[in-house]
């Protein structure tokens, strides 16, 4: 096995070109995990640890360019304000020790349709950013996840940063687990209102081959509030309009039967998560005009 | 591969690591350091819990190559000489070893806690100490031990205590 261990970007894509195989490790939560159970033995190990561009975190024309390596820690410090939804997702990552090494881009890097941060970056509408030799692109999250752990990224390409525009409007994250620490999803779901385009964002983690959206959840909510000209006026929502969209989220969802809980449970908490989730953002959009 | 790093203040350089092992087996295997405990190698545990660079982790999800020239401390290198760290003492008095395999990744933990915040309320003990399983279920003992090392490391940190 090699270990190669850049020192800069400019190395780090260099060497992906050279070993298109080469297995990327940042905070090592999910690559040591195989290693050490002898799942996954690559021929090149690629540390990104050494990399400072990647471990940066910079404002970008009102978006948020978040370095592949900055650590789940430093996402809840640093981001909590502008970013709450990432910043709860994150808070539910493992213990302190995991949030100290894990990092967002090790989440999208994994592409576990479990991974924390997923439903929080589709609610936001974060793109990813991919770097080679060739050019650096960029690509809406949801067309990022392709499949179970497997994503859109070429193997000549890192996955440098995560672009996110703050959302104008309140953003929460749920999750479901046996416990209220060092737990692996059962369920995950995220919201994010954007009253400035009169728009609704979601996420659905561990329920479906990739984390996804629930978009027809998503247009039926921004089309009944606009319907009732309630994006203004931030009234109270009407009865039975959460309860449908947790139906709508639900429906969205194609959850399996698994070791951590059942396709059925899955689809029930969803649906709740989803109705509290909207209670709780909206709640905030009502005190906010109040304040 | 060589691996050249600092651990508890001693440089050490460690020949024939293999490329995929992690810092946890290069400390316990091949630098005879067994303090850190290896027990679920998936980051559930915490009883490897080290510092790198000052920043608590588990060692079993460091890859040892990840450690060059990067400064470590373990457990073993809290106590100053025979004088256990108040932490390691707090945990004797207050009866919160058992079988004492989880002690060393919560004694390192605590140690990180305290750093942070060096009093903190119950419910942070708890979330700070998440990562950390004892599967004689001693924590009610082992929070003890936390308020108990917050209590005389703030007495003596105010020049008031023995």
């Amino acid at each position: 096995m090699e270990f190669l261990t850049p020192t800069s970007l400019q190395e780090a894509l260099e060497a992906k070109s050279a070993h298109p195989d080469a297995k990327p490790i940042m905070g090592g939560t999910d690559v040591m995990v195989e290693l050490n159970f002898d799942h996954y033995r690559p021929a090149t190990l690629l540390d990104l640890t050494r990399v400072p561009e990647l471990a940066e975190c910079d404002r970008d024309n009102g978006s948020i360019k978040l370095g592949a390596g900055v650590t789940y820690t430093r996402v809840i410090a640093e981001l909590g304000d502008q970013l709450p939804g990432l910043a709860m997702a994150s808070r539910t990552v493992g213990s302190p020790q995991i949030r100290n090494r894990g990092t967002v881009g090790g989440n999208l890097g994994a592409a576990s349709p479990a991974g924390d941060s997923h439903p929080a970056l589709l609610a936001a509408d974060a793109e990813v950013e991919l770097s080679s030799l060739d050019g650096v692109r960029r690509l809406p999250v949801d067309e990022f996840y392709i499949g179970v752990k497997r994503h859109a990224g070429r193997d000549d390409e890192l996955i440098t940063a995560v672009y996110i525009t703050p959302p104008q409007g309140p953003q929460q994250f749920c999750k479901i687990g046996t416990r209220n620490a060092m737990v692996i999803s059962v369920s995950a779901f995220s919201i994010a209102l954007h009253p400035d385009r009169k728009e609704v964002g979601t996420g659905i983690g561990s329920a479906a081959p990739t984390p996804r959206r629930a978009r027809d959840a998503e247009i039926f909510l921004a089309e009944a509030l606009e319907a009732d000209g309630r994006w203004e006026s931030r009234g109270a929502l009407p009865e039975g309009l959460a309860r449908e969209f947790g139906d709508l989220v639900k429906a969205a969802a194609s959850p399996i039967d698994d070791v951590r809980g059942s396709a059925a449970y899955r689809l029930h908490s969803l649906s709740v998560m989803a109705r509290r989730s909207l209670g709780w953002a909206w709640d905030d959009y009502t005190s906010a005009r109040k304040a | 591969m060589r691996i050249t790093t600092t651990v508890n203040n001693e440089r050490h350089e460690v020949d024939d690591v293999w490329e995929g092992e992690s810092l946890l087996y290069m400390l316990r295997e091949r630098m005879g350091l067994p303090g850190s405990k290896n027990a679920c190698e998936q980051g559930e545990c915490g009883s490897c819990t080290v510092y790198l660079d000052g920043v608590a982790a588990c060692a079993c999800l460091i890859a040892a190559g990840q450690a060059e020239g990067r400064d470590i401390v373990t457990v073993e290198g809290l106590a100053e000489g025979d004088d256990l760290h108040p932490v390691q003492q707090a945990f004797l008095d207050a009866g919160a070893v058992q079988c004492g395999f989880c002690t060393p990744g919560l004694i390192v933990a605590t140690h990180d806690l305290l750093a942070r915040d060096p009093r903190p309320e119950d419910s942070q003990i708890r979330e700070s100490l998440a990562g950390n399983l004892c599967r004689c279920t001693g924590y009610e003992k082992i929070i003890d031990a936390v308020k108990l090392a917050a209590g005389r490391m703030a007495s003596t940190s105010a020049g008031g205590g023995a």
